[in-house]
């Protein structure tokens, strides 16, 4: 695949993990796009970020846990995660609780990251 | 009374309209809402002043899958799915705030 075919992709997480389907279907979207060898990013706002949160146990409300997927991006060669810091901390949450190594930036600079995506995918 | 809120108080204004409304009595958090009763969000501070007017009460299974099991506020009460019953159970009516 030559470079003019690749574009810059972005996925924006913007719901909680467990209550819709949404942070599901986002992941699935994202996997597919990886193996057309696309310029993957994904953005963690709002509560989306809850969806890196570690130590996520659904055992008990009987659903997949699919936090652990986030883990193996890595070995999609998605490698670029985003999250916002002022969600992080309206959720009294650090890059310390969340599952894998991202790139935490401030509003403004998601802003202009998101401004110079080709297409930009919400869930 | 029993009133059940199901939405994070940060996506929208779902639990803020319940406590605006409700004369008292029981809130039973699941789902997204059960972070509203976690150390650390903002909502924590109009959660705690709602433990002044409420007995709250928090499904312990929903703040696990969220892996925030351990962030509870001081003063909610985890329950089960038994819990979650009885509450319906004794109050004599329950409103679910969709």
């Amino acid at each position: 695949m030559t470079d003019a075919t690749v574009k810059k992709f972005m996925f924006v997480n913007r719901k909680a993990p467990h209550g819709t389907i949404y942070a599901l279907e986002a992941l699935e979207v994202v996997l597919i796009t990886a193996a057309f060898d696309q310029d993957v990013s994904l953005v963690f706002l709002d509560d989306g970020v809850y969806q890196l949160k570690k130590t996520q146990q659904t055992k008990g409300i009987e659903t997949k846990n699919f936090s652990p997927t986030y883990r193996a991006l890595d070995g999609y060669d998605v490698e670029k995660l985003y999250v916002e810091k002022e969600s992080l901390d309206a959720r009294g949450l650090s890059e310390d609780d969340l599952l894998v190594d991202v790139i935490v930036l401030g509003s403004a600079e998601m802003g202009a990251l998101m401004a110079e995506q080709d297409v930009v995918l919400s869930f | 009374m029993l009133h059940i809120v199901n939405k994070s108080p940060l996506a929208n204004r779902t639990l803020e309209n319940c406590l605006r409304v409700a004369a008292g009595g029981d809130i039973l958090l699941i789902e997204d809402a059960v972070y509203a009763a976690t150390k650390g969000n903002s909502f924590e501070q109009q959660m705690t002043k709602a433990l002044e007017k409420f007995k709250v009460y928090v499904l312990q299974p929903d703040l696990d899958a969220r892996g925030v099991g351990d962030r509870l506020i001081a003063g909610a009460t985890p329950v089960d799915y038994g819990g979650f019953v009885e509450l319906a159970a004794n109050n004599k009516n329950c409103q679910s705030w969709l």
